[in-house]
């Protein structure tokens, strides 16, 4: 058994027990994004690329700073612009770097069926294992902020791992290591959590943001990843932040009672099949009953 | 005694029918493989998950085709009749085999028109719904709740397929012999007929020619 598969805590599609359920210490990492501090530079964009080696593409223009629509198979960090005009205050730049949140209850593992595509480490990093990804895309349904992409070359689907080749090895992640204002930093959960909360404060206090906030979803189980908002009230203003992101209650449905529900129909169908058999039998055989002659009255 | 063989399913009514099931079989057991954990084995017996992933919406397009053939071919004969509702109506008498208290049917009795119209049905919404999730990237995020209904009602539908199937197969192999022949060969007995499906024995009983054994 190799180290890195003790420090697994749930495996996607799994029968059976799951190799480093509590056996290691472990302390659950976070990535912390200051939007207030982040100046759109994208230097992060390019460190992810440059870390994973993804291809440089073309970039596609929309009358904004963004690099292209929403992230991609082969673009996992993808700075988000817009510009917000709040109610009675001036216009706002806005740009969040958006990637894979790395939630405490991951939605794409919960939905995805192939033993061992997706994992979710003890440090909290979830990530997917392509030899082992099968194509069907039902991450893309389980997951609340449309983080995995599926690529029509490979059929395969990718998306940020937190670096968790540099993690594993006690580094941070590229796009940490690339950023030029200290809006990016990388950390223990608890000690990000509380610096955010500190900056959160900060930002209500002395600068007049008073609706300044930590994000850390509660509905998908907390999240690795955690923004401090000037409004925390109306994440949407973020390049579609989602207020309450939940894994979709479809998905819950189905791999929860659904699952039960039919296990329990298919096997009391077979068992209830057999059964009859064994009271009733066949019906009986050709040769127990006359056939009347045509138009004879049985 | 009478030993004369009638042809009850035609060459093309068979070859129909074995398109459907062979498909279906594919289907059913790939489809169970990335339903539970538990059955994942066979996605790797039949060649591999991936592999199973790739074909599984082709051959669901085989069998969606051939859901349509047998609508072409069997949907008149399927309606519902006064026959059916008390045929149904003594639903328990033909479960538990007394089959004389059953009113006597006609080439399909309302149990096998349950089958047709719930595969009909159910074929229908399995083929939209799984080609809704055929290709994952072909649906936007801005289309997304399409891919929420589909994960949800692809296997409630399968299910209620998967009870007709199962209910179909051991008709067809353990309860009433000689049916699965039929399917096979395509002829039955005039006992068998007169058994089963009186009402269609009695139809045609009169115009069996010794052509139509030849012809088969």
């Amino acid at each position: 058994m190799s180290q890195a598969n003790l420090e697994i805590v749930r495996i996607s599609g799994h029968a059976g027990s799951v190799p480093g359920a509590g056996v290691k210490r472990g302390q659950e990492v976070a990535k912390l994004i200051d939007t207030t501090t982040c100046i759109g530079c994208k230097a992060c964009e390019v460190a992810c690329l440059e870390w994973n080696g993804l291809s440089f593409s073309d970039t596609t223009f929309q009358n904004s700073y963004q690099t292209q629509p929403e992230t991609s198979w082969n673009f996992w960090n993808l700075i988000k612009f817009n510009e917000h005009e709040p109610e009675g205050g001036p216009l706002m730049l806005l740009m969040r770097k958006d990637q894979c949140m790395h939630c405490g209850d991951p939605g794409c593992l919960i939905a995805c069926p192939a033993d061992g595509a997706i994992v979710q480490y003890a440090n909290g990093i979830v990530d997917f294992n392509q030899d082992q990804c099968i194509g069907c895309g039902y991450c893309l349904a389980g997951c609340p902020f449309n983080i995995p992409k599926f690529s029509p070359t490979s059929h395969k689907v990718f998306k940020c791992t937190l670096c968790s080749d540099r993690v594993g090895q006690g580094l941070e992640p590229a796009c940490i290591k690339a950023c030029p204002t200290g809006c990016l930093e990388f950390g223990t959960k608890d000690e990000m959590t509380a610096k955010a909360e500190h900056r959160a404060q900060q930002l209500r206090d002395q600068s007049g943001f008073a609706n300044a906030g930590v994000y850390d979803p509660a509905g998908v189980g907390g999240a690795h990843v955690i923004y401090v908002l000037h409004d925390a009230t109306n994440p949407e203003a973020y390049g579609g932040l989602p207020k309450d992101p939940r894994v979709p209650w479809t998905v819950r449905l189905w791999k929860g009672p659904l699952k039960w529900l039919g296990n329990l129909a298919m096997a009391g169908g077979l068992i209830g099949i057999f059964v009859h058999y064994l009271r009733y039998g066949p019906k009986s055989a050709e040769e127990d009953r006359e056939v009347p002659r045509h138009g004879e009255q049985p | 005694m009478n030993r004369e063989r009638i042809l009850r399913y035609t060459f093309r009514e068979r070859l129909m029918h074995w398109t459907a099931g062979l498909s279906y079989v594919y289907l059913l057991l790939t489809g169970l493989a990335f339903w539970s954990p538990w059955l994942f084995w066979l996605a790797v017996v039949l060649g591999g998950a991936t592999i199973s992933r790739m074909l599984h919406p082709w051959i669901g397009v085989v069998f969606t085709l051939a859901v349509f053939w047998m609508f072409g071919v069997w949907a008149s004969q399927m309606l519902t009749t006064g026959r059916d509702r008390e045929w149904l109506h003594a639903l328990r008498h033909y479960v538990r085999n007394e089959d004389d208290q059953v009113p006597s049917a006609d080439r399909f009795n309302a149990g096998q028109k349950i089958l047709f119209w719930g595969f009909f049905g159910c074929g229908i919404v399995l083929f939209l719904t799984g080609l809704i999730l055929w290709r994952p990237h072909w649906i936007p995020w801005s289309l997304d709740f399409l891919r929420l209904i589909a994960v949800i009602v692809h296997p409630i539908a399968a299910l209620l397929t998967i009870a007709l199937f199962m209910i179909h197969v051991y008709m067809g192999l353990a309860v009433e012999p000689g049916a699965f022949s039929s399917i096979l060969r395509g002829d039955v007995s005039a006992k068998w007929a007169a058994r089963y499906h009186r009402a269609w024995y009695e139809r045609i009983a009169g115009k069996v020619e010794p052509e139509d054994r030849a012809s088969r």
